[in-house]
């Protein structure tokens, strides 16, 4: 069969959507009385379910994350750098599951969703989610596809912080946590520039107070500053300077105040296109997941404490020109796992990509994540494992 | 660095407690700590700086940790290891006498091995040759060794001794890193590879 994709690629897939009819109690005190959660998944679980590996996704991320869903399409999922026949995250090996997370704007319930009690959606009233919210929602889902533990849950940087999570609220139903380009939680730094994106967003007369579906509109431009200064974030100084440089687009200083630069024109282009496909008030809600996660704070802020519940085992990766999660933010999670006494590996990876570098196929990385999964793969197929669950 | 011979991985490990906690300084591969696991049932992690190695130490399923040992080890907590264990590494490194500090401050016993300079091969290139000595254990020219502080086995029993560091066992071994009774008369002499274990002051 000819088939139009490259042959490590999970090829074409097709989303499902699980509807939980149990109510969901959050962090934040309220409940959900039901739920959607979509998601896909790659590869075959094994005859034991023991071979079954958790995609979290990041901010801006969701449940698409390997493969394409129409033959034309354009690009692939969002990791599929990692996930697939041959590489880190061998679809020959595990089945592979990604969701959508709760409050997303791509199928699972969120702000965009219908708010059963009112018949309308919800807008600005859909709950603020944490990420400990997501991971007991993930676990639903686990529990429906009949999966007692993951083989392994990894993700890069928000999605790091819920492998952490799952580490410490599910000990028993997780083997090995991979987390990539995160943090234990967000500085003070981090915090303030989620606040100027949520300001850009707010202040848009078109926000309407989240109200905006009813107005037909949406805050177009306060989402796009949000997402070009997110873009600042992602990158480094010296990976901008040598994608971009100083280049003039025209080639000559014009003495206006449209995008002249060639680093301008690319954020612009970053802002609009992501205008077209994400929704303001989930942006404001997965900053907040952000700013709120602090594993550490359930246990008197002792992160080798809350470490201590743990059973997995961990693979902390880091990238060396991240300045958004940095590497010394890495090796604060790795100092409080010594301290706790788990087993973890660490690796720093020279890079000039910044923090989006956990998303590139960065050789060094993809032969680090490789060796360690294929460790994990190892023990799945081996008696070991089972003895252990 | 010359490599980790398995005659010094089995002598280390005659000297480790099972079920301790380890902390290898310059893990290498990871041969060591895979050795002690296996037969010793230890738990603990692996040091190392160079990512070829750390890909292997993955590979080995043996724990180990990015680290530039020249940063010290303020990531880890005193007391907090029954055993550091340093092999081939303190010649390789610039503060030399910090990181032993540091090692019996993260453990409560340490473990070193490194090639000795004084040994007779050493002393007579010098001597005589007139050159920096290349041997075996030291392979490298002047000019591109990674071996900076090159020490003999008094001078180490010298600098223990003036920090108050406890000599508990000592080993010489030679350049096949065999044990052999007769090297034990002129250790400085005959030894190439000295192998310690230290308590603290």
């Amino acid at each position: 069969m000819i088939t139009p994709f490259p042959s490590d690629s999970v090829g074409l897939v097709t989303p499902q959507t699980l509807r939980f009819d149990e109510p969901l109690q959050l962090d934040c005190g309220r409940t959900l009385p039901g739920f959607e959660l979509v998601y896909e998944t790659y590869g075959s679980l094994n005859a034991n379910r023991s071979n079954a590996v958790l995609i979290c996704h990041a901010l801006s991320g969701d449940h698409h994350a390997a493969g394409y869903h129409q033959p034309d399409d354009g690009k692939p999922g969002w990791w599929d750098s990692s996930i697939g026949p041959g590489k880190p995250i061998d679809t020959r090996h595990f089945f592979v599951v990604c969701c959508n997370n709760l409050g997303g704007c791509k199928g699972s319930t969120g702000p965009v969703s219908i708010n059963p009690d009112t018949g309308k959606p919800y807008g600005p009233d859909f709950p603020i989610v944490t990420v400990r919210d997501w991971v007991r929602s993930q676990a639903r889902l686990a529990d429906h596809l009949g999966i007692t533990a993951w083989a392994a849950v990894i993700g890069g940087s928000l999605g790091g912080m819920q492998a952490m999570q799952w580490t410490i609220d599910f000990p028993d139903r997780i083997r090995h946590a991979v987390v990539i380009a995160a943090a234990p939680r967000l500085s003070t730094q981090n915090i303030a520039f989620n606040e100027v994106a949520r300001q850009a967003i707010v202040s848009d007369p078109d926000f309407h107070e989240g109200h905006y579906y009813e107005q037909g509109v949406v805050p177009r431009r306060g989402l796009m500053v949000a997402r070009m200064l997110g873009h600042i974030t992602y990158l480094s100084d010296e990976g901008m300077r040598a994608k971009f440089g100083r280049e003039l687009r025209e080639g000559k200083l014009n003495f206006h105040f449209e995008s002249e630069f060639e680093i301008e024109s690319y954020l612009r282009h970053q802002g609009y296109s992501f205008v077209g496909r994400f929704d303001a008030n989930t942006y404001l809600l997965m900053t907040k997941a952000l700013d709120y996660f602090d594993p550490a704070a359930d246990f008197d802020n002792d992160l080798t404490a809350a470490f201590r519940q743990a059973r997995a085992r961990f693979l902390v990766i880091s990238f060396t020109s991240d300045w958004r999660f940095s590497s010394a933010r890495s090796r604060e999670i790795v100092k409080a796992l010594v301290a706790a006494n788990r087993d973890v590996s660490y690796a720093e990876i020279p890079s000039t990509q910044g923090h989006d570098a956990f998303l590139m196929p960065i050789p060094r990385y993809l032969e680090t994540f490789t060796a360690y999964m294929q460790r994990v793969a190892d023990e799945v197929d081996t008696d070991v494992f089972l003895a252990q669950t | 660095m010359s490599s980790l011979l398995r005659p010094d991985i089995e002598l280390i490990s005659e000297w480790i407690r099972p079920g301790s906690r380890i902390l290898d300084l310059g893990c290498g591969d990871g041969a060591l700590l895979a050795y002690l696991r296996d037969r010793r049932q230890v738990s603990g992690y692996g040091l190392e700086i160079d990512e070829d190695k750390i890909t292997r130490c993955i590979q080995a399923g043996v724990n180990v940790i990015h680290t530039d040992l020249e940063a010290g080890l303020s990531d880890f907590d005193d007391d907090s290891f029954d055993y550091v264990i340093m092999t081939q590494t303190l010649q390789a490194v610039q503060h030399t006498e910090r990181l032993l500090d540091e090692m019996l401050r993260v453990g409560r016993e340490g473990v070193v091995t490194f090639p000795n300079f004084g040994h007779w091969k050493c002393r007579l290139q010098l001597a005589l040759g007139g050159r920096m000595p290349v041997v075996k254990t030291l392979p490298h020219a002047w000019y591109n060794t990674p071996n900076i502080h090159l020490f003999t086995i008094r001078d180490f029993e010298q600098l223990c001794r003036d920090k108050g560091i406890r000599l508990l066992q000592c080993v010489v071994l030679d350049h096949a890193h065999r044990f052999n009774p007769g090297l034990q008369f002129f250790p400085n002499l005959l030894g190439e590879v000295a192998l310690y274990r230290l308590g603290r002051p």
